[in-house]
């Protein structure tokens, strides 16, 4: 149950308010990166390598420069006369913005070229001639580990092979003392493969450097503007463009998932021909520039094993990463965690003993290891002890939930220890698990199964229960490129008793304009209706690391709660001066203060705030704004529970997901409505990788499906109707209890998924299939098995 | 080498000089600075950029300007106004059918001609009807439902409710 404390009309938390910022969209009226157009725009467009490795002989741009409107044509050489031609990744590896000598993967960005136009630009990209001297590229992760392999990172003093990191975590000895004496111990070999987060808008900029001034203004698409500024001033700082000079707007952002933390080099380009050229340089990528070199997500060959009692408790899990970095490390992980969060794989079961390792390697593939929708790495994790939770009831003879019942974390052990090092916050598994066996009818659907099997239908029921980890994070561990993973938020009130708030955040289509409205009305009392939320100026919202990996509400929105709050005490000392009480006689209910007894007299929000600019008390400082700089004492752990049915056909394999109920928890919830759009857009994109999406290279290193003609973005046909629910387990470290959700269903669905089809097929003995699951390759599964011919 | 084609967008009449090359998408948005029409890709597939032809939907990425010349275009400005919204446009608000926004104008205009021919339709006809619209922050649940209360407002029937199942 939502309870609201709050009115409609002032639209705290709990209501399902409309969302403000969807006026605009609906009438056309957004303003995306491409809507701007500033006189004497310039347009870049990118010749780009159609090898994965070679080294550049020559660059050849006279037939270009001849073409009327072409501006010029940029190689990383002109880029090196600056200095601008490397840049660091934010996971401090190191890009070439453009190479001078090497190219590393397949459609990496060779030179630019500049024109008047668009169309100009591109037929200049067209007429540049580029001498390559191809060579064997690197594109399998395992060989790139050979002793013979060639180095590729040759850029890098004294590195004499293509391993990048080593991580580790958990108690090896205990872990395999726990696996030499366990009764049951299952192992599956996983690939969670390269995906792309295709949101629909790409990623684009438009630079615009004023020489008379020495300011740069840069418009792009990106979910941090703060820290891009800092890498701005990073990267170009030695040329006089300091950070106050420097001002990231990143306007209504058509998607970002991931994709658009990162730095890619077409922003540094534009911003140098801008630099040089002193015009505003537009540069807008396409579809398969996006799919081909942008950062990927993902990429993992994960060895997961669990151990357990022949009774089913689980005793231990063991995981071994290899992960493909591509070209450079470009993951936006927070600095002292290259894997990410993955150390959550321990899962929501009550066990001590884990051990997991991972190493990384460089490949000829576009750098990455960006997250798709999904707190970093934590989709990886939650897809390894899924499906070995599941592998583990098959082998018990276990129906998989009454194994995972048996397993779960009890709600009174929060907060929990987990073995990897987690305290997870809190949560009742238990409660999430049962409700979604009651809505889906759970035990109805086994007998009905059991039914089928007798006829020889395939029909699956898979489980997913995951505890998610995001907020990130605490100032003690948490920071990218050293900067502390805080966030923030500005709060002025008006006169008239309407507000403004900014943050250091950047909505990409969550709805912040709207919900942290609803947490500021919720605390002040102000109508949401009257609370405008800017963000992804950096002029003027205060700093902040943006929004990805479901942080907004855990990091920005307790900001907003807590900056309201440090309002409201200020609020209780006007109030108590205007009726002439002292505090402590004072009661607060949203929106106004009374005095204890006698509700009558009483001075609403409005009137405070109008008195802290006309009457406000002797010695205090007029006015009525507050800033908080949330640092968050733990990060947050959402959970949900899955259940996805699935019936296959025998003939032609055909997938057909019937049903798909997920309840999720994320605390407490600010707006149902928009909880709800979260979950169903989460799902589809867990659904994407499950059964369609897969970046796939051949052994050259070339891509083979970097269009949308054969990358398959699910449509509303492919996407079942998704049934949502909740359950409330508030946060107890959250000023207002919320965890965060954006992300939970796009990492919980792709094992529920995943193993409803493989509970499907294993009455033919198959335990574990790769993700995307497709027809073929159950096919090709059960080809193997013998169960069927050529 | 341009050519002066004449089209009509949103009831306004326009001659312009266009390179025979030119997109329909680009003459749109940047000739015509409507930039409520997107583009998502270069392969046909996303939709973002669906306008109405003649009355018939159609990706706008996908035609020439020149191919154009003479016909009557709808763009999503010229789909309601700030006072009256288009069912579809109050539809999508009402339903949660968006997020970040960017696939909204194509699917909304996509909607209306399949209303327009489907007053009454199915759950999966709408869904194989926006098949060429690619959003990739709904899930599409929300998108079915409002083109569901368009339908119902556009027949002139009682709208569904717009309160979250979230059970
Ligand atoms: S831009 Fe026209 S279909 Fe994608
Ligand atoms: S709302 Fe973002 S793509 Fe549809």
């Amino acid at each position: 149950m939502i309870t609201c404390k709050t009115s409609r009309e002032i639209g705290g938390m709990g209501h399902p308010i409309k969302r403000k910022e969807d006026i605009r969209f609906i009438q056309g009226k957004g303003r995306y990166v491409d809507d701007i157009k500033l006189p004497g725009m310039l347009h870049m467009d990118i010749v780009r390598s159609p090898y994965a490795y070679a080294r550049i002989k020559h660059i050849d741009a006279s037939e270009a420069l001849k073409i009327p409107g072409v501006v010029a044509v940029v190689t990383g050489k002109d880029l090196e006369k600056y200095n601008l031609h490397w840049m660091p990744t934010l996971m401090s590896d190191t890009q070439m913005v453009l190479p001078t000598d090497t190219v590393m993967y397949q459609a990496q960005e060779v030179a630019a070229v500049i024109a008047t136009d668009r169309y100009t630009a591109r037929d200049a990209k067209e007429a540049v001639r580029v001498e390559y001297e191809p060579m064997k590229p690197v594109v399998d992760p395992y060989k790139a580990l050979e002793p013979d392999a060639p180095v590729l990172r040759t850029d890098k003093e004294g590195k004499t092979d293509n391993h990048i990191w080593h991580w580790e975590v958990g108690d090896r000895e205990k872990t395999e003392a726990v696996f030499r004496s366990a009764d049951v111990v299952v192992k599956e070999h996983m690939h969670i493969p390269r995906i792309h987060v295709v949101s629909i808008e790409t990623c684009g900029c438009v630079a615009d450097y004023d020489k008379v001034n020495n300011h740069l203004t840069m418009y792009m698409t990106t979910q941090a503007p703060h820290a891009i500024r800092t890498v701005i001033a990073l990267v170009a700082g030695h040329l006089g463009l300091t950070e106050e000079k420097i001002r990231v707007i990143s306007p209504d952002i058509g998607g970002g998932f991931g994709g658009k933390v990162p730095v890619y080099p077409g922003y540094v380009i534009a911003i140098a021909v801008s630099f040089l050229t002193g015009k505003p340089v537009k540069w807008i990528e396409d579809r398969s520039e996006n799919l081909q070199a942008d950062s990927f997500a993902r990429d993992y060959h994960i060895t997961a094993e669990m151990a357990a009692t022949r009774e089913g408790k689980i005793l231990a899990t063991r995981f071994k990463v290899l992960a493909d970095h591509g070209y450079t490390d470009a993951a936006a992980n927070p600095s002292k965690f290259p894997t990410g969060l993955f150390s959550i794989g321990t899962g929501s079961y009550d066990y001590d003993t884990a051990f997991m390792e991972a190493d990384a390697v460089y490949t000829n593939k576009p750098p990455g290891g960006v997250a798709y929708r999904c707190s970093f790495r934590v989709t990886e994790a939650v897809h390894a002890i899924e499906r070995l939770t599941d592998s583990m009831a098959r082998a018990l003879g276990m129906d998989p939930a009454e194994f995972r019942m048996k397993n779960f974390i009890k709600k009174e052990d929060f907060p929990w220890k987990s073995p990897t090092g987690w305290t997870y916050d809190s949560g009742d598994y238990h409660a999430g698990l049962k409700k979604a066996m009651e809505v889906i009818g759970y035990d109805d659907l086994r007998r009905e199964q059991a039914e089928k099997r007798k006829k020889g239908e395939l029909m699956g029921i898979g489980i997913s229960t995951f505890t998610e980890i995001v907020g990130a994070g605490p100032s003690r561990d948490f920071d990218i490129l050293g900067i502390k993973m805080f966030d923030s938020c500005e709060i002025r009130v008006h006169p008239t008793g309407k507000a403004i708030a900014r943050f250091g955040t950047k909505s990409q289509g969550q709805g912040h304009e709207t919900t942290y409205a609803q947490i500021i009305a919720e605390e002040l009392g102000i109508p949401a209706e009257h609370i405008q939320v800017e963000e992804g100026d950096t002029d003027t919202a205060p700093y902040g690391l943006g929004t990805y990996a479901s942080r907004s509400t855990p990091t920005a929105g307790a900001a907003a709660a807590v900056a309201a709050r440090k309002l409201r005490d200020k609020a209780r000392k006007i109030a108590a001066y205007l009726l002439e009480v002292s505090e402590e006689d004072l009661e607060w209910e949203p929106g106004k203060f009374y005095v204890k007894g006698a509700p009558e007299k009483a001075k609403t929000i409005q009137d405070i705030v109008f008195a802290a600019y006309t009457n406000h008390p002797p010695g205090m400082e007029a006015g009525f704004e507050a800033t908080h700089y949330y640092d968050p004492p733990n990060l947050t752990f959402p959970s949900g529970a899955y259940i996805c049915v699935v019936d296959i056909d025998k003939e032609t394999f055909e997938i057909k997901i019937r049903r798909f109920v997920a309840i999720d928890d994320c605390g407490n919830i600010i707006n149902p409505m928009v909880v709800q759009g979260q979950v169903h857009g989460g799902l589809t994109q867990g659904l994407a990788p499950a059964m369609y999406e897969e970046l796939i290279y051949d052994e050259d290193g070339n891509i083979l499906n970097g269009t949308l003609m054969d990358y398959l973005v699910p449509t509303a046909v492919e996407s079942p109707r998704w049934e949502t629910g909740h359950t409330i387990t508030p946060s107890p470290h959250h000023p207002i209890g919320a965890k965060g959700v954006g992300e939970s269903p796009t990492v919980g669905a792709p094992p529920a998924i995943a193993n409803a089809i493989v509970d499907a097929l294993s009455v033919y003995g198959i335990t574990h299939l790769d993700i995307p699951i497709t027809p073929y390759k159950i096919y090709e599964a059960l080809k193997a098995k013998g169960v069927i011919e050529d | 080498m341009t050519r002066d084609i004449t089209v009509t967008i949103n009831g306004e009449q326009h001659t312009v000089a266009v390179e025979p090359r030119l997109l329909l998408v680009h003459l749109i948005r940047e000739k015509l600075n409507l930039t409520g029409t997107h583009i998502g890709c270069d392969t046909s597939s996303c939709g973002a950029c669906t306008v109405l032809i003649n009355g018939k939907s159609a990706k706008s990425c996908t035609i020439l300007a020149v191919q154009a010349d003479g016909a009557s275009i709808t763009t999503i400005e010229g789909v309601g106004t700030p006072e009256a919204l288009h069912p579809l446009q109050e539809g999508f608000r009402e339903c949660h059918g968006l997020h970040c926004g960017f696939c909204t104008p194509g699917m909304i205009m996509r909607a209306m001609e399949l209303l327009e021919k489907n007053p009454n339709p199915t759950e999966e006809e709408i869904r194989w009807g926006i098949a060429g619209n690619l959003c990739r922050c709904t899930g599409y649940n929300n998108i079915v439902k409002a083109i569901q209360y368009a339908a119902a407002k556009l027949r002139g029937e009682e709208t569904p409710s717009t309160e979250p199942e979230f059970v």
